[in-house]
C-alpha cells in the first residue's frame, strides 16, 4: 500500500513537472468548458460549445485542450465539474456556464482559486458590482444590459405603461431592474412568473385587463417559445418588446410566425456587418449547418479573446495574462468590443426583427438601442 | 374582475383535464401492476415529437395527434416487455432506479435523433385565435378544444373501465393479481395492454400540451411531479379519483398564482408573499389531502 502510494504520487509529480515544462516552451492551455448541453436548454450551450470549438479550431492550435462537461442545468453537478477540472485536470481558465444560477454557484470559488473565468453568457449582477473579480471577465454583458436596451427602445416607441414579466429567479430580476432602469414610463403592472412555466394563460388574462400599452417580456427558451404561441393565439394586440433570449436562432424555428415582427434587443445579429462577423456566420453555417444564435456568437467571441491573450503572454503569468485579456484585442462579432472597469462588456445594442428570409426565420438588425453602453455595477466594483 | 376570473376557472379546466391525461396513465400502471413509473413523463415527450415530426412531415394535425397516440403506445409496449416486466416483483427503490435510468435514455436518445433545437408544432388553423364565449369572454378556441377532449377521453376511459370485459379484468387485476391469473386471464398480456393504455393517454397529453407550450427534450418531468401530486390526491389506482385530483390541482394552481399575489399586494403591499404561498399551494392541498384521508380523496384504505 506505501510503496503503490508513492510510485503514484512519484508518477504524479512526473506528470505535473512534464506538464510545467511543456508550459515553460509555449503559450499552451488547458480549458474547462462547463455548459448546458443535456434536457432543456441544452440548444444554447450547444450553440456556445459549437461557437467556442469552431474558433478553437480556426486558430490552428495544438497546444490548447479544452475539455467540455455538461453540467446538465444543476448547480450541484456545476460545482462538481469544476472541482474535478481544477483539482484533477488542472485547467488553467474555465469558461462555458450558460445560466445565472450556475456561475454563482461556481465562478466565486474558481476564481478565488486562482483560475481565470470566461463567461460567454452569464452575467449576474452580483458578480458585476460589489462580488467582481480579477480573474473574471465577462464576453457577453451583464444581464441587466440587454434588457435595458429593450427599455431604451419602449422610449423610442413612445410606449409609457408597460407589462412587466420575467420569472422569479436572479437573472429574472436583473431582467426587470434592467427594463425599469432605462424606461421612463410607468410599469402597468409587474409579474413574477415560476421559473420553468410554460403555461402563461392566467398571465395573459391579466395583461388583457392590465390597460397597458405594451408588454415586456423575459422567458428564455421554452418559456419563451410557450408563451408566444399562446400569446399570438389569445387575440390579445398589445405590442411585445423582449430581449432577444425569446426570438433567438436556437427556438425561433419553434416559436414560428408568431415570433416574426417583435423587436427584441441584443448585442450581436447575425446580419451584423463586419468583417469578422460576416465570416463567422459563413464559417458556422459551413461547418455545422445551420444559422449560428447569439450563443454561438458568444461562444466564438470568448475563445477569439482567449487566443488573444494567450498570443502576448502564458496563462501562467496571471498578471501579464490578465492584463492581455483586458486588451481584448480580438476582432469581435459584435464590432467594437471593449472591458469596463469591472471586465464586462462596454458595446452597443442593437434593436433586431425576427423575419423570413429564403424560407428561414432569422433575425435583422431595424437600428440601434444603445451605444458605448456600459453596465450599472461598475462603480460598485473595486479590483 | 368577474370575467378575469371565469377565464381563470377555464384556464384552471383546461390545465386539470391535461394533467388528467397523464396521471391516468400513471395511477392506472401503479394500481393494476404496483409498479412507480418515472419514465411516463418521457411517453409523453415521445408522443409530443412524433407529433411534431409527423405534423411537419405531412401537414396534417390530426394525423399527428394519431401518431402521438402510437409512438408513445409502442414505446410503451417496448419498455414493458423489454425492461418493467423483470421489476414488478422488485421493490419500489428498484423500479424507481430503472424508469429513472429511462428517462435519461429517452431524453439523450431523442436528441440523438431530433437535436438539441426545440421543435416546431403549432394550433392548426380552423382552431386558432379566440372566441367570443357568452358574457363577452374572449377564450382562445383551442384551449376550449383541449377541455372538450380531455373530458370525452375521461368518458370514454371510464366507460372502458366500467363497460367492457378489459375493463373488468384491469379492475380485477387491480384488486387481485393472483386470483385473476388463477382465473386464466393471461396476466402479463393484460399488464402489457393497461401499460401501453397509459403510455397513449400520455403521448395524447404531450401533443396537445406542446401544441400550446413547446416541444423539447426534457418537457416531460415538471408534468410528471405534477401528476403525482394529482394520484395522491386522488387516491392511487383510481381513475375518478385522477380525474377529480387533476381538476382540483388544476384549479388551486391557476386560481392560486392569480389570486394570492393579488390578495397580499393588498394585505402587505407586495406580491411577493402570495407568489411564494401559490407556488407550494398544490403542495400544501396534497398534505391537507393526506392528513384528512391518507388513502386519497377516492382511493381504497389500504
Amino acid at each position: 500500500m506505501t510503496t503503490k502510494s508513492i510510485l503514484t504520487a512519484l508518477a504524479l509529480s512526473v506528470a505535473a513537472t512534464g506538464a510545467a515544462l511543456a508550459d515553460a516552451h509555449s503559450n499552451g492551455a488547458k480549458i474547462g468548458m462547463i455548459s448546458t448541453l443535456s434536457g432543456g436548454g441544452a440548444g444554447l450551450g450547444v450553440d456556445v460549445r459549437d461557437g467556442f470549438l469552431l474558433a478553437i479550431e480556426q486558430s490552428g492550435r495544438d497546444d490548447i485542450e479544452v475539455i467540455v462537461e455538461d453540467d446538465q442545468r444543476k448547480p450541484d453537478v456545476a460545482v462538481r465539474l469544476a472541482d474535478r477540472m481544477i483539482q484533477s485536470d488542472e485547467v488553467d481558465i474555465l469558461t462555458g456556464i450558460i445560466f445565472s444560477n450556475l456561475a454563482m454557484a461556481v465562478v466565486p470559488s474558481a476564481v478565488q482559486q486562482g483560475k481565470f473565468y470566461l463567461s460567454p453568457n452569464a452575467g449576474p449582477s452580483a458578480l458585476a458590482g460589489r462580488g467582481c473579480h480579477e480573474n473574471y471577465f465577462n464576453v457577453a454583458w451583464q444581464n441587466d444590459n440587454v434588457h435595458e436596451a429593450a427599455g431604451a427602445h419602449a422610449n423610442a416607441l413612445g410606449y409609457e405603461n408597460t407589462f412587466v414579466m420575467a420569472p422569479n429567479y436572479p437573472a429574472g430580476i436583473d431582467a426587470i431592474n434592467g427594463y425599469k432602469r432605462t424606461f421612463e414610463g410607468e410599469p402597468a403592472q409587474e409579474v413574477l412568473t415560476k421559473l420553468g412555466q410554460t403555461d402563461y394563460a392566467s398571465e395573459i388574462a391579466q395583461i388583457r385587463a392590465s390597460g397597458a400599452d405594451s408588454v415586456f417580456f423575459f422567458l428564455p427558451g421554452g418559456m419563451g417559445i410557450a408563451f408566444l404561441k399562446q400569446y399570438a393565439d389569445s387575440g390579445v394586440d398589445i405590442p411585445l418588446v423582449g430581449p432577444a433570449f425569446s426570438f433567438d436562432q436556437t427556438i425561433v424555428g419553434a416559436v414560428g410566425e408568431a415570433a416574426l415582427g417583435v423587436p427584441n434587443t441584443a448585442q450581436w445579429s447575425p446580419d451584423l456587418d463586419n468583417e469578422a462577423n460576416v465570416a463567422f456566420v459563413a464559417a458556422f453555417r459551413e461547418k455545422y449547418g445551420r444559422i449560428p444564435s447569439m450563443y454561438a456568437s458568444q461562444g466564438f467571441d470568448t475563445a477569439n479573446l482567449i487566443l488573444s491573450a494567450l498570443d502576448k503572454a502564458p496563462v501562467s503569468e496571471a498578471e501579464a495574462f490578465r492584463a492581455a485579456l483586458r486588451e481584448a484585442d480580438f476582432a469581435s462579432t459584435r464590432g467594437d468590443f471593449r472591458f469596463n472597469t469591472n471586465h464586462h462588456p462596454i458595446q452597443d445594442y442593437y434593436v433586431r426583427e425576427v423575419v423570413e428570409k429564403d424560407g428561414e426565420l432569422i433575425n435583422q438588425i431595424t437600428g440601434t438601442a444603445l451605444t458605448d453602453h456600459a453596465d450599472a455595477y461598475a462603480a460598485e466594483c473595486e479590483m | 374582475m368577474t370575467l378575469l376570473l371565469i377565464e381563470q376557472l377555464l384556464n384552471g379546466l383546461q390545465l386539470g383535464v391535461m394533467l388528467f391525461l397523464m396521471a391516468a396513465g400513471l395511477t392506472l400502471v401503479f394500481g393494476v401492476m404496483g409498479l412507480i413509473n418515472l419514465a411516463h413523463g418521457s411517453l409523453y415527450m415521445v408522443g409530443a415529437f412524433a407529433a411534431a415530426w409527423v405534423a411537419a412531415q405531412t401537414g396534417s394535425y390530426l394525423l399527428a395527434l394519431v401518431a402521438s397516440l402510437a409512438a408513445a403506445a409502442a414505446a410503451g409496449v417496448l419498455i414493458e416487455t423489454l425492461i418493467l416486466r423483470r421489476l414488478y416483483a422488485r421493490d419500489h427503490l428498484d423500479q424507481v432506479l430503472a424508469t429513472f435510468a429511462l428517462i435519461l435514455i429517452f431524453s439523450e436518445g431523442t436528441r440523438a435523433v431530433f437535436g438539441s433545437f426545440p421543435l416546431y408544432l403549432t394550433i392548426p388553423p380552423p382552431l386558432s385565435g379566440p372566441v367570443t364565449l357568452p358574457g363577452g369572454i374572449e377564450y382562445p378556441l383551442f384551449r376550449l378544444v383541449l377541455i372538450g377532449a380531455g373530458l370525452a377521453v375521461a368518458l370514454g376511459l371510464w366507460l372502458l373501465i366500467t363497460r367492457t370485459r378489459v375493463g373488468i379484468r384491469i379492475q380485477a387485476g387491480a384488486a387481485d393479481r393472483e386470483m385473476v391469473s388463477a382465473l386464466g386471464v393471461d396476466i402479463s398480456r393484460l399488464y402489457t395492454l393497461v401499460f401501453a393504455l397509459g403510455a397513449a393517454l400520455a403521448g395524447l397529453s404531450g401533443a396537445l400540451v406542446g401544441t400550446l407550450q413547446s416541444v423539447e427534450v426534457g418537457m416531460g418531468e415538471p408534468v410528471l411531479i405534477t401528476a403525482f401530486v394529482v394520484i395522491v390526491i386522488g387516491g392511487i389506482g383510481s381513475v375518478q379519483g385522477a380525474l377529480v385530483g387533476a381538476i382540483l390541482v388544476g384549479l388551486t394552481q391557476t386560481l392560486g398564482a392569480f389570486l394570492l399575489p393579488l390578495a397580499s399586494t393588498r394585505l402587505t403591499g407586495a406580491p411577493d408573499a402570495g407568489q411564494v404561498l401559490a407556488s407550494m399551494l398544490i403542495y400544501i392541498l396534497m398534505a391537507l389531502v393526506l392528513i384528512v384521508r391518507p388513502q386519497g380523496l377516492m382511493g381504497r384504505p389500504a
